[in-house]
């Protein structure tokens, strides 16, 4: 039996893990013909997608570390809008750097408290980000009393979502070199290693003498931090703080993720496919709008694409 | 042989004794183990040898005792302290990661790393197929491990603790998983070890391989050291009488009535599983216990997963009650009227914070209940009556179960199965990690059980517990019945004896029928 049985091998794989580069080429292709005169190509219309999924992007790279150490993190969307208001109100006091500062400061807080419930008092980290999740989101409408907050700092809003270099848009920039030094520490350092074998298998890492707590405990902190992160970058495009911003990102962050090739389950996941799968949602919703889908067909589109694509690129569970 | 001249200790352990609560599960043994020998640790079940293996390599500290590693005293008792040591131990699907290749897995938490800093995986790859090449193995570095088959798992496990440069490496039960052919390799294997100097602590039930492989062998039986010796002054009888011992287990009062009717409850025709088991055939009777034997990997756990539609059957027929069916998961089996106690009763049997009354009643709440509705009436009566047929001792039917003794929990879950008024009764196991006061009772249940008309199969590793309860009994090997005879068979015909005598005489002839159908295969 067990002799007889063909190892797999890395390099080649099965096809299925690059179903989201196949399906975003398929769904470029096809909107490219049926929404071509609709203006779909127009490199500003392209740019515009970047634009808008830029954040679910950043957050999709924290999110693939959180997956593949076999977490979840659904507080993201919240932690955003929080970090949004808390940059825009801490500047309008103390300037721009404090107001920086305070933005990282509520991911780096946030994520301390999801790291230390989940991994050292033990609450699965479902629930302990569920829970912040109300608990931020109520934080940023008590201290913005529900108003949005202006941000007056031209500098701040060009750097942080809204500017652009000629025609591109200074976010992908943010993209880009996240993207790639999220890629690059999952893919060839101990620390990306260890959150995989974490995710793979917590006792087998455990006794290969890897602190598994301690890797759970830094992905949750990374994921609050690169939601924090979007959330101001969010503020410097709206050039507004507020709590709604970022809202009910978690759910397009982690279909993104999994569009990529990411495990819910742990252990296997790569950064470049869950920026991919944040394009390929930023694609379809912006085709769907070219085609002029009311916001309810919209909806219903969009959930039954990913779960058509999701379904096709998970390997079937062994009965 | 290791020539008398240049003898080297590996492991010295002396007077290690280790108490958990008031049980002794050792006292006062000693395991020395020579650098480049393979050392074989041999015993029944209960005897002590994973207590040991586990205070070697740092998980369970001693409760007196001294052990030294390579010359240096192990004072701290901790994992890290027996692996800087250079113990090393294969945890049998426990220390890989399946998401990981191979080559990832052997350098897991001692990454290759360039000047740069980031991990250098070619380099890995390409150590990685050095060693397997030095060892003769042929694993693709590049697979993932959850890809691999059990045996390149094994030999993967293997080069990984060599890598972290071991002295020392324990096996416990290696070659349960594998195939013959691995087994050949996974030998060579250890013996290229053993040339380099590695000591190697080899734990197996298969004689067979022992008296191949292993240059010396330290026997335990309950708790205490037997003997150690070279395995040329050994036979297969002189360590069987060893491990088997001279003492009686007590469960030598328990009466065996023939309670057998004609009826055939169970029959099996060519029943063959995905791999196992193959071609099993055999009749049960109402009234009637079988038990079945084998050692670890045989198939024996097979044949009830298949009875009970966890794996259901690739080919041929069982029969209940004279009628062929078809079962393909647990409902249909439990609808058949068949009943599985499983080995594994604290996550399978009996959910551990409910009430003892609510266990019971777990599998049956729909005949309990009108309309959704639970009645508590018929809970509580059906509670008090399995309390007391089963002597089940508890403070009350309210009390979770998690409050019970381990030979009551087992009852809970025996109570929990007969609640469905089974005709057929398997258990895996019944008597694990249980007291030798409740094992008697489970098995004189279990005969109470078989004069009520039930048929019975006891799946168990420990003989004296079939000789005890069973009237027949099959021995299963390599996934095939290998024997099938009656409990009778195993008795002196010749001899008068005590009965603690005959206990121990059948049990040391169903001992040796246990190797003897192994080389047969």
């Amino acid at each position: 039996m067990s002799d007889t049985t063909a190892p797999t091998s890395a390099r080649f794989g099965d096809w299925r893990q690059y179903i989201i580069y196949l399906g975003f080429v398929g769904v470029f292709v096809f909107f490219a013909i049926t929404l071509g005169h609709k203006g779909f190509l127009d490199t500003n219309n392209l740019l515009n997608i970047i634009r808008q999924t830029a954040m679910i992007a950043i957050m999709s790279v924290a999110m693939t570390y959180v997956l593949c150490a076999g977490e979840i993190d659904l507080s993201i969307g919240a932690v955003a809008g929080l970090a949004s208001v808390a940059t825009a109100m801490t500047m309008d006091i103390g300037g721009v750097p404090l107001g920086i500062l305070a933005g990282l400061t509520t991911g780096i807080i946030v994520g301390t408290f999801n790291g230390f419930l989940t991994t050292r008092i033990g609450i699965p980290s479902f629930l302990t980000t569920l829970a912040m999740m109300g608990i931020a989101k109520g934080t940023s409408m008590w201290i913005s009393g529900t108003k949005a907050i202006p941000i007056l700092s031209d500098g701040y809003n060009w750097v942080f979502g809204g500017g652009s270099i000629g025609p591109i848009p200074f976010v992908l920039f943010w993209m880009l070199a996240l993207g790639a030094l999220g890629h690059i520490v999952l893919r060839n350092t101990t620390f990306g290693r260890w959150v995989l074998a974490t995710g793979g298998s917590e006792t087998a890492a455990r006794y290969s003498g890897i602190k598994t707590a301690n890797i759970k405990f830094r992905v949750l902190i990374i994921s609050s931090m690169a939601a924090a992160l979007a959330g101001m970058l969010y503020a410097g495009r709206f050039q507004t703080g507020r709590f709604q911003l970022g809202e009910g990102d978690e759910l397009s962050v982690i279909a993104a993720a999994v569009l990529g090739g990411t495990s819910l389950f742990g252990g296997k996941g790569t950064v470049i496919g869950s920026i991919m799968g944040a394009l390929m949602i930023g694609l379809i919703n912006n085709g769907l709008i070219l085609a002029g889908l009311e916001f309810s067909q919209q909806l219903i589109a969009r959930g039954a694409i990913i779960i058509l694509a999701v379904a096709i690129s998970q390997n079937r569970k062994q009965s | 042989m290791s020539p008398v001249a240049e003898i080297k200790s590996a492991v010295v352990m002396s007077a290690v004794s280790k108490n958990f609560g008031g049980v002794r599960a050792l006292s006062d043994v000693n395991l020395e183990v020579r650098a480049g020998e393979i050392h074989a640790l041999l015993g029944g079940n209960g005897a002590g040898k994973s207590t040991i293996l586990k205070i070697l390599r740092g998980v369970v500290a001693p409760s007196a005792g001294a052990i030294e590693v390579g010359g240096v005293k192990l004072i701290a008792h901790t994992p890290a302290e027996s692996k800087a040591a250079g113990v090393a131990m294969i945890f049998q699907e426990m220390s890989l990661i399946p998401t990981l290749t191979v080559a990832q897995n052997i350098f897991l938490n001692q990454e290759i790393k360039k000047a740069s800093g980031f991990i250098d995986d070619a380099e890995a790859v390409k150590r990685a197929r050095e060693l397997f090449k030095s060892l003769d193995v042929d694993v693709d570095p590049h697979a993932f491990a959850g890809n691999l088959g059990a045996g390149q798992r094994q030999l993967t496990e293997i080069v990984k603790a060599i890598s972290q440069k071991a002295k020392v490496l324990i096996l416990d039960e290696p070659s349960t998983a594998l195939s013959t052919h691995d087994v050949e390799r996974l030998f060579t294997f250890l013996k290229k070890l053993k040339a380099e100097g590695v000591a190697i602590i080899y734990v197996s039930h298969r004689m067979d391989e022992i008296l191949r492989i292993a240059d010396r062998a330290t026997i335990f039986r309950d708790g205490k050291h037997v003997i150690t010796a070279p395995l040329s002054e050994l036979t297969l009888t002189s360590i069987i009488q060893h491990i088997v011992g001279k003492e009686s287990k007590g469960l030598t009062g328990i009466l065996r009535e023939n309670t057998k009717q004609d009826r055939v409850l169970l029959e099996l025709r060519d029943v063959s599983g995905e791999y196992k088991p193959k071609q099993v055939s055999f009749k049960l009777h109402a009234g009637e216990v079988l038990g079945i034997a084998g050692l670890l990997g045989s198939g024996r756990s097979a044949i009830a997963r298949a009875l009970f539609g966890i794996d259901p059957i690739q080919s041929g027929e069982i029969l209940i009650d004279g009628e062929a069916v078809s079962i393909q998961s647990p409902s249909d089996a439990i609808k058949r009227g068949v009943a599985l106690i499983p080995e594994d009763r604290l996550r399978q049997g009996v959910v551990i914070e409910h009430s003892v009354a609510n266990n019971i009643a777990l599998s049956i709440f729909d005949r309990i209940s009108s309309k959704g509705w639970i009645s508590g009436k018929k809970q509580s009566d059906l509670a008090q009556e399995k309390i007391a047929s089963l002597k089940i001792k508890t403070a009350s039917a309210a009390h979770a179960v998690r409050t019970l003794s381990g030979g009551n929990q087992q009852k809970v879950v025996l109570a929990k199965w007969l609640a469905t008024d089974p005709r057929i009764v398997i258990l895996d196991e019944p008597t694990a990690g249980i007291d030798i006061g409740s094992k008697s009772e489970i098995i004189s249940l279990i005969r109470d059980l078989a004069k009520q008309g039930k048929a019975i199969i006891v799946i168990s590793s420990e003989l004296n517990e079939l000789l005890a309860a069973c009237d027949r009994i099959i021995v299963m090997s390599d996934g095939k019945l290998a024997k099938d005879m009656a409990r009778e068979e195993l008795d002196s015909s010749s001899q008068k004896l005590n009965a603690t005598e005959a206990m121990q005489y059948a049990e040391h002839r169903l001992q040796e029928t246990l190797q003897e159908v192994r080389s047969h295969v």
